[in-house]
Order: C-alpha cells, then structure tokens, then sequence
C-alpha cells in the first residue's frame, strides 16, 4: 500500500452518502468559489495550487462534512463538521496565511477512533477520487491484476486459499474453495462471475461505502477472480436503494472499458472479461445467491434448491461464482502484499480484516476495519467510543436480521467467525448495532421479524406461516396480551423454521428471536406476566405518570411533549394528561432521571 | 377480454391523464432498446416506470407484446419487487428509513408524524397526489439515524418535531420536485 502523497494541496471532502447529505456538495462548491477568489486554482506554486477532491467515506460519519487537508510534505490536518460557511475562513486561515485553524481540526478523540483499526482494505477510500481511473492508478490500482495474469489461475487460487480468505457475505466460506469448485465444473461456453452488492441487511452500509469510496478495487478484485476462476462474463448486482453506488459503478465499468482493462484481452493477455451492472428492484431475499440468480435472469427473485449449486448449475444454467463486494476487494491486497502477509493478520481461522458499519446507541458511528480477533468491548468502546449519554451499555446485535444479540457478559468474545456463531450471533454481513438501556429487547426482536416477515419471498411455508406466526405472538406480547406459554411456543416454532425453511432467510429468521429469550428471559417475563416493559419502549405497557420521587422538577418533559399534555410550574412536579397524552414516549426519552413509567 | 369486464365506476376517482391518453412511444422505444439482452424483464421496468411514472395496466400489456412475454408473469415481476409501483404516486415520496439504526433511534415516531400530518400509511399517496410514505428497510446512512429522505434529499439527525417541521415546509412551499 503506497502512503498517500501529493505534488500540490489537496482538499478533501467526503462525498460519500453520508458526507453528501449533511452538505459535502455545498462545501465543495464553496471550496472552488474561494480557491478561485484568493487566485489559488492551478496556481504555479505548488504550495499554492489547490484543488478541491471529492472522496469516499473515511469512516466517521457521525462527524461528517469531514474534510482533509494535503499539503506536499507535511501530511493532512482534518476538519470536522465542516459548512460550507465555515469554508471561507479555512481557505483564509489555514491555506493562505498557513495557521491551522485549531478550533475546528479534529482533536485527539477523533484519531482515537482510528488506533485499533487497519485500515487495509479501506486504505483508498476517502483518499481517492471513486470518479477517477487515474487517480486509482496512481496510488497502485490494477497492478493486482497485472500480477495476476503474469501467473497460472491455477496458482492465483492457491495464494487466496493459502491467505485464508473467507466470504465477506455472512457465511464464512473459504473463497479458494468455492472459487475450485467453479473452476473445475465443465461447461461448453461461459462461465459467469457475480458480485452481489445486495446489501439489504438493515443497519448495515460496508458495501456502499467501498463501491461509493472506491469502486474501481471492486472491478479488480472482480477481474482477478474471474481469470483465475474461468470467467468470461461478470455482473455486479448492486441494490436499486444506493443511487450514488450505482452512478459510481457504471462510470468506473465505462473507464476501465475505454482504458482497455475490461473487454478482450485483458492487459495484452488473451483473459477476456466482459463487466455489466444490473440494478435490484427491492427484494431483500435477492442477497441471497439463488435468488440473485433468479432475478438477474429477469424473474422473481425467488431461491431455488440447493444443490445443484451454483458452481454447477447457476446463472442461465452455466457454472456461477457468486462473491460479496468486500470479498472482492480484499483480492488485490491479497495479490500484492502476498497471502503470508494477509495470513499474518487476524485468528488462526479467520484471516484478515474485518469492515464494520456500527450504528445505535454509540458515539462514533461510522465504518470501520478491523482485523479480526479484536473483541466486541475493544470495537464498541475503544472504536465506537461507548455509549452516549453516560446510559449503560445493554446489547449488541451482530449479522442484522440473522444474526443475534449479545450481552455485557460477551464484551471479551474475539470477533471472528467462529466465536461470534459459538455466542449465538454471527458475522453476518458487517452491521453492528448497539443498544442501551432503552432499548427493549422485546421490541427488537420484533422489529428484525417484522422485517424478515415482510421479506419472506413465500415460496416455502415454513418461512412463510412460521414467521408470521412468531410475528403475531410478539405483537400480542408488546400489547400486553402475553400469554403463558408464549416463550416456549416462539422456542418451537423457531426451531422448526430453522430447519425446515429453503434458504438462508428463514434459516435464520428466528435467530434474534432466540437469543433475546436466551439472554433477556426476564424481559420477555416482564411483558407477560406484570404487563410492563422494563425498558419503556412498548408504549402500550407503559402508564405515563410520573413518579414524583425521581422527579427533579425541571420541565424538561413539558417542552418535549408536542400535544401539551404535560402540566409543569416551575418548583412543582410535572403531571401527564391522560386524556391529552398520545403516548409518543417524547417525555420518556427526553426525561433525564428517568421519572416517568 | 377488456369488453367482459365490469368496471365499477364509482371507484374510479379520476383516471391520470399519463394512463387516459397513453402514449406507448416512449414503451416501444425502451422494449426496442433491451430486445437482445438476456433477462431484460427488470430493467426494461424500471426504465419504463421512469417514463411514465406507475405501471399501469395498458402500459403493462404493451410491455407484454413488445417482450413476446405473457402479462401475468410481468405482473408476477412486478408484484415481488417493492420498487415497482402500479398506482400513481406523490410529487414528493417521503422514504422513512425504518432500518436497525433507525429504529432504535426512534424512526417509528416519524413515520406516524408523516401519517398526522397527511393522513397516509405505509405505501400510501395523498389523494392530492402531493405526498406518497414509504417505509423503507435501509437508506444506508446509520450514521446519521434516524434519516428520511425526500425525493432525492436526505435529512439526518432528525428529532421527531423536527421532522414535522420539514413536512409543513413541503407542504407550504412545495418546492421544485
């Protein structure tokens, strides 16, 4: 990985979906208006010349608009939460009298969420223009794939096999492997190569943020799998929710093309690949690989039984290889650093690293890597910074809608593969989402059902009755309509859904479920049998008085409350309408003792 | 087959003038373009659905000639997928993230507001074809929960009354779609 360097100054901003949305396009603009007011645009000197850079997600979102600042020799200083009304005063201060302008440039804090993370595969992204071939090139882009075609497919397998890849997807299946069994499965003409970038799982932004950051490692992680694989024909299927992914994607697909490293014969080689984007329509089901199959092919994106598997009958009935975006941009790495460098990092069965999206009740949201074998208590406090609010730390839910939920007991559990499933939650996909004492876990549970109910494709009853099933129960248990026997019977049903289910999806369905009654029994108890829910979150279990002993008569509630329910004198404690009240929760959540139940 | 069938005119409020005087040029050009593609069924909707803004009936069967397909597998396509819609929709389509992050940042409260404010569920138009409310399972923006996005604008960090005000704005304003 080269260090990242330039021959002028170099803004910075975060464009990705993130940085655009708290005003990165207006900062930019900004940016240009004052470079060409002070005459620093393509300015002779080249401590003079500056140029305002569009980049992918650096990671901290929570802070965003970020903007970095390159000079030639002297590194980067970083600005956060930047506007485009702060603008004027950084170009003024900063790149034409020289001061950093301190109050705004990130502190101490802010690099603290970047210590425990490597930064490997994220390397590029927020430093280089996603929109840029040649900006890809100059830091290193597509001399993988030069390497790679220098050796024999065959070898190419074995150096991924040797560095100990596994599916960046969920499923943790070793990628040599699977890419063997493709290889070696006969066909009389095409064999194809599928990226699925179908990141559905909510709660979870690791794909988007590479291919918006920097699709082009994308298309060379694509390029190296299909020559090593057999590979004449790939697609990317990106979800139709991330419109900037996909603008990304087909402007790099058409780069690489007019630069001759897609299409026939690659790099002088006699590898000829071909690279196509097919945008989802909405399906959550699509992620998984049958599926995928089913709706590239223009149908119903429905799973089909397994076997035969892709790698012998896939799309259009020809040998398939289906990998995730993360898979794929680890490859380059692989190839140029080497396998033993890439199986030096990580746990003895999960190599590498390891890309996070942490969101929820945490203080620095944002994407990270780590390498794997880091602990939940090092990445959600070290990383994450801890909760906010000084509130207590109460779950963790790992792998989205699949995956499961752990506890403060579980803060030492190394994150990798096998661990996390040993602990009841998985790998999943990448999402993090961490809870607080607000949370209830009940109301969790049902939300990732409500979810995975919703997308239940239908084309087995197990995922379909069952689901809706387990979903009616919960809604009876957070409306206060629990009944004895409820918990044994969500147990059951679950268990029957994840065996008898068709896919992936309803394999999984009930695993939040199931390890909330695991791990927060007494919450479910709580909501049966006294009718309350411990944390305040089921609305229709909560009475919304006020208890005078917490009350610390400071009124807080009354400003919140948007239906004026709340009567408050100044030195009295606060008294809730019943008749008036809408039970939104506004005074709950906005009530900093706690004080009404 | 269109002579058999009963049509309850009651029911029918007012037929968009896009689905009165349909114009299938902009069908057959689109259907022209895919016609060599392996599996074109997905994008030839969504380029048409962009066109004409809703898949609706006579625009689906002319779909079906030009593909050589049946219209009820089309419809079978339709229907599966969330992004494809056959009734009209809103000028402005108010997406709710209703993710993981979202959710436990409160998003529920949102999407009921935007039910006070218009009087629309999930899925729903107003009947002055203003406003359409999508609850949708990601935005990918966790980082900034819980977030709604308007048209193509996203609004992060959002307090619930904050939210409110940002409808009424639309609702007052109605800026340029």
């Amino acid at each position: 990985m080269k260090e990242y360097s330039t021959d002028h100054v170099e803004v910075h901003v975060c464009m990705g979906t993130a940085g655009v949305a708290t005003g990165g396009m207006e900062v930019m603009e900004a940016l240009n208006e004052e470079f060409a007011k002070h005459g620093l645009l393509n300015a002779e000197s080249k401590e003079r010349n500056c140029e305002a850079k569009q980049t992918g997600c650096r990671g901290l979102c929570a802070r965003d608009v970020l903007i970095d600042v390159y000079a030639p020799n002297k590194g980067s200083v970083t600005y956060e939460h930047v506007t485009a009304e702060m603008v004027p005063t950084i170009v003024q201060e900063h790149l034409v009298d020289g001061n950093i302008v301190e109050k705004w440039a990130a502190k101490k804090d802010y690099f603290q969420f970047y210590d425990k993370q490597k930064r490997y595969v994220l390397h590029d992204c927020g430093k280089v223009d996603p929109e840029s071939l040649e900006d890809y090139v100059r830091l290193g882009g597509y001399d993988a794939i030069k390497k790679a075609i220098t050796m024999k497919p065959e070898e190419v397998i074995e150096e991924v096999k040797k560095s100990g890849l596994r599916g960046r997807g969920g499923g943790g299946f070793p990628t040599g492997l699977k890419w063997t069994f493709c290889r070696n499965s006969p066909t009389d003409d095409h064999k194809y190569l599928i990226c699925n970038a179908d990141e559905g799982d909510p709660g979870a932004f690791m794909d988007r943020s590479i291919i918006e950051g920097n699709p082009h490692a994308v298309i060379e992680g694509m390029l190296i799998a299909g020559y090593a694989i057999g590979c004449d024909e790939g697609y990317i299927y990106c979800r139709a929710e991330y419109p900037l992914a996909i603008e990304r994607v087909i402007k790099a697909i058409k780069d690489a093309e007019d630069a001759g490293y897609l299409g026939k014969g690659v790099f002088g080689s006699d590898f000829n690949f071909k690279l196509k984007l097919k945008e989802g329509a909405g399906a959550f089901v699509c992620g998984e690989e049958t599926a995928l199959i089913a709706s590239i092919e223009g149908e119903r994106g429905m799973p089909r039984p397994r076997p035969p598997f892709p790698a012998v009958k896939g799309l259009w009935q020809k040998p398939s290889n289906v990998n995730n975006v993360e898979t794929f941009a680890n490859l380059p790495l692989i190839l140029l650093e080497g396998s033993e460098w890439y199986a030096g990092i990580g746990t003895e069965k999960s190599k590498g690293t390891k890309i996070f999206a942490i969101s929820g009740k945490v203080k620095s949201t944002g994407l990270v890597e780590v390498p794997m074998g880091i602990t939940v208590r090092e990445l959600i406090f070290d990383v994450g910074g801890g909760i906010p609010k000084k509130r207590k730390f109460k779950a963790v839910q790992l792998g989205g809608p699949s995956g499961g939920c752990l506890t403060p007991d579980h803060l030492e559990t190394p994150i990798d593969y096998d661990s996390l499933i040993a602990a009841g939650a998985m790998m999943g996909s990448g999402g993090v989402v961490v809870m607080d004492e607000t949370n209830c876990m009940v109301n969790v549970a049902q939300f990732f059902l409500t979810f995975t109910q919703r997308e239940s494709c239908g084309k087995c009853i197990p995922c379909r009755i069952g689901t809706k099933t387990m979903l009616n129960i919960l809604d009876r248990i957070t409306t206060g309509g629990g009944r004895e026997g409820d918990i044994e019977l969500l147990q059951k049903v679950g268990e029957d859904i994840k065996t008898s289910s068709l896919c992936g999806l309803g394999q999984t369905a009930p695993n939040p479920v199931l390890t909330t009654i695991k791990y927060f029994r007494d919450e479910y108890e709580a909501h049966i049998y006294d009718k309350k829910c411990p944390s305040r979150e089921c609305a229709e279990l909560v009475e919304f008085v006020v208890i005078n002993e917490r009350c610390k008569k400071c009124g807080l509630c009354k400003k919140a409350c948007p239906v004026d329910a709340i009567y408050w004198e100044k030195k009295e404690f606060a008294i809730i309408d019943q008749e008036k009240c809408v039970k939104c929760r506004e005074c709950i959540v906005n009530c900093p003792f706690n004080a009404i139940d | 087959m269109a002579e058999n069938e009963v049509v309850e005119t009651e029911e029918i409020e007012e037929i968009p003038d896009i689905e009165a005087n349909f114009d299938p040029t902009a069908c057959d050009e689109i259907c022209e373009q895919y016609k060599d593609w392996k599996g074109a069924t997905i994008p030839v909707l969504q380029k048409t659905q962009d066109a004409y803004g809703y898949l609706f009936p006579a625009l689906v069967e002319r779909i079906a000639e030009n593909m050589n397909m049946s219209p009820h597998t089309i419809y079978g396509v339709i229907t599966f997928y969330a992004q494809f819609y056959t009734k009209p929709r809103g000028k402005y389509i108010i997406r709710v993230c209703r993710g993981t992050a979202c959710h436990v940042q409160g998003s529920g409260r949102i999407s009921e507001i935007v039910g006070e404010e218009f009087q629309i569920k999930d899925g729903e138009t107003c009947k002055d074809l203003l406003f359409t409310l999508e609850e949708v399972s990601c935005i990918g923006a966790c980082g900034l929960a819980p977030v709604i996005m308007i048209n193509n604008k996203t609004y992060g960090n959002l307090k619930p009354e904050d939210a409110r005000k940002i409808f009424k704005d639309y609702a007052t304003n109605l800026p340029e779609a």
